[in-house]
């Protein structure tokens, strides 16, 4: 019924003689609430930079609401709503919290790229407002540098969020929050409007399971399986990928427990 | 906390900035007027020095508001946009030879030299900018550096148009109102004048969106790519905008000492004002002002009482200044307290 907005066909990405990425195909319809899991080094963090274009694809096709984007520079992408946060903090560390988030705000609320500084009302008023979201308001006029790391990922989000996403990708974004923190990141990530199509890498399945409509599970850059949240949980392949990383422990709780505590 | 290079946040001082954040200290009022007021006076100093001032610091004021201009021109692209060229002076000399070739060929009515050094100045960087910012690192610094020793030869080649090595001489006072400026003072109060608007310029372009876009690039470029920005786009734009800026204090150059030399134009020019950039900080733009001060006193005022040791005396105060003041002058602002905004922040 609802149109696909991403849609990977074959895509693959080899460093070398490694696969890291291995003819991979599949397709998010716009809205969707999209995981996309598999153990340490399955090339989760690779498919992501093959569809935001900061690493061209060896093989296949990356479409974005029905045009090929695969020869698309990232910052071509960007403009067409593709928006990102990556596993590794990526932010302008000299400046404050607020001057990170306004530099992606400012692409989207422009008043044709005026001269005068203080122009840029709408841009400000976007940019407190995702400060508020994200829980950063009180650290607004703070450097970067001076974050923690939680902080840093819950700024990383603000300006992910600011580019006004239609694909918004994000990769580990719970990682090293304190739980507070991560559930108000479910919460922000759950009231985003259906307009927003999400496709997020998580290790904490409390937060995959809390918002994912879909889940992918990649293992060693092949997709195993796509499917609802409950066939994922109850499929023997993945749990056979996860042996041996720890996290099967994680699949083999009485499914359900782990929604309510996040939610 | 102090260990966060904030030269951005530095560079923003200059004026009231409307930042809202739940703590805003100072309203912006007594901000305007404690950094204001001091601009204001100083202002009215300048103008003034004239009435007060012997010819001849009136003449060595104008050099360092032209090398002034000059400096904040590069560090648009050094301390903002984070490119350091070392062939700057390539469009401040371009633009001193057309104000010059504009004055004996055609007139030398004010503005008119000044603006077609700028623009042409700001072509020259058309020219050669879409080449130079494809690179980064040192690639940028040996493209510059060609650039620069390129248009040095020119110069000194095209003898028939630039006078060669001889020089560019014989370029008639600037006119205004048909009168032309023959006084030591009344140059100044154009250079002044000029110099005042360019710094205007120039401030509100490192004060933009596309000032912040700069910043960006210098910060961090992969993640400004993410955010859809091309960052070749907006350092071709810096380019030509610091181009154009050279050219502008080139222009002024040529009309305060009438004659144009090819080393105007070349590598001793390039890196004496990289040296002012970085003495005074680069990314702040007032800092280079101040370090234009000091090289062009130094070079103009106490290199000639040391038996032309004044390069040999640059040098010293430069490596004393990077080893003492490693974020140059405008860092020493950093230590007096309430100069620098809330930057601690709760922590
Ligand atoms: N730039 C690179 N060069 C070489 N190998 C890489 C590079 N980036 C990732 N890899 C390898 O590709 C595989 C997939 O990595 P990655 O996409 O980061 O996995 P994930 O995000 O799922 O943990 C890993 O084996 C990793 O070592
Ligand atoms: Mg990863």
């Amino acid at each position: 019924m609802s149109t696909t907005l991403l849609s990977l066909s074959g895509v693959s990405r080899h460093y070398g003689a490694l696969r890291a990425v291995d003819d991979v195909s599949i397709d998010v319809p716009a809205g969707a609430r999209h995981a996309l899991i598999g153990p340490n080094g399955a090339g989760k963090s690779t498919l992501f930079k093959l569809v935001t274009g900061s690493m061209p694809v060896s093989a296949g096709t990356v479409t974005l609401d029905g045009t090929d984007i695969t020869q698309l520079p990232e910052h071509q992408r960007a403009r067409r709503g593709v928006s990102q946060t990556l596993q590794h903090s990526s932010l302008f560390l000299s400046q404050s919290v607020q001057d990170n988030v306004l530099l992606a705000a400012q692409r989207q609320h422009r008043s044709r790229r005026s001269l005068l500084p203080r122009r840029q009302a709408a841009a400000r008023d976007r940019v407190r407002g995702l400060l508020v979201d994200v829980g950063l308001e009180a650290r607004a006029d703070t450097p970067v540098a001076a974050l923690s790391h939680g902080e840093r990922r819950q700024l990383e989000v603000a300006i992910a969020l600011a580019c006004e996403p239609k694909l918004l990708l994000l990769d580990e974004p719970a990682a090293g929050m304190s739980p507070a923190e991560s559930s108000r990141l479910v919460g922000l990530l759950q009231s985003l409007p259906a307009s927003v199509t999400l496709v997020i890498v998580e290790h904490d399945l409390d937060v995959v399971f809390a918002l994912a409509t879909s889940v992918t599970v990649l293992h060693l850059g092949q997709v195993l399986l796509t499917g609802s949240p409950d066939e994922v949980r109850a499929s023997a392949a993945v749990q056979e990928a996860y042996l041996g990383t720890g996290r099967e422990a994680l699949f083999l709780d009485h499914p359900g427990s782990t929604q309510m505590e996040v939610s | 906390m102090s260990v966060v290079p904030d030269s951005s946040t530095d560079a923003s001082g200059v004026g009231a900035d409307p930042r809202t954040g739940p703590a805003p200290g100072p309203s912006r009022a007594a901000r305007l007027a404690t950094r204001g007021i001091p601009l204001l006076v100083l202002l009215v100093l300048l103008a003034s020095a004239p009435l007060f001032a012997a010819p001849f610091t009136a003449n060595t004021l104008s050099r360092i508001l032209i090398f002034a201009l000059f400096a904040v021109s590069l560090d648009l692209l050094v301390g903002i946009t984070g490119l350091p060229s070392l062939g700057h002076a390539a469009y401040f000399g371009v633009g001193a030879y057309t104000a010059g070739l504009v004055s004996i060929h055609w007139t030398s009515a004010a503005p008119v030299p000044v603006l077609l050094a700028a623009a042409v100045g700001a072509l020259a960087a058309v020219a050669t900018g879409w080449l130079a910012v494809r690179s980064g690192g040192v690639y940028f610094l040996m493209l510059t550096l060609a650039i620069g020793e390129l248009v040095h030869q020119l110069a000194q080649s095209l003898s028939s148009v630039t006078g060669g090595s001889n020089g560019l001489f014989g370029i008639p006072s600037v006119r205004i109102g048909g009168e032309p400026l023959t006084l030591a003072g009344y140059v100044y109060w154009y250079v002044l004048a000029v110099a005042v608007l360019g710094f205007l310029g120039l401030w509100l372009v490192a004060r933009s969106p596309f000032g912040a876009t700069l910043r960006g690039i210098r910060d961090n470029e992969p993640r400004m790519r993410s955010l859809g920005y091309s960052p070749f786009r907006y350092k071709y734009l810096a380019f030509v905008v610091a181009g154009g800026f050279a050219g502008l204090a080139g222009g002024l150059f040529a009309a305060l000492v009438r004659i144009v030399n090819p080393s105007d134009a070349g590598f001793t020019t390039s890196a004496l004002i990289l040296l002012a950039v970085v003495l005074g900080g680069a990314g702040t733009l007032w800092g280079p002002v101040l370090g234009a001060a000091v090289v062009v006193l130094v070079r103009d005022t106490f290199g000639p009482q040391l038996d032309g040791h004044g390069p040999l005396l640059l040098g010293v105060v430069f490596v004393v200044a990077v080893y003492v003041l490693p974020r140059g002058f405008a860092g020493l602002a950093g230590l007096v307290p309430g100069r620098r905004r809330s930057t601690g922040g709760t922590a």
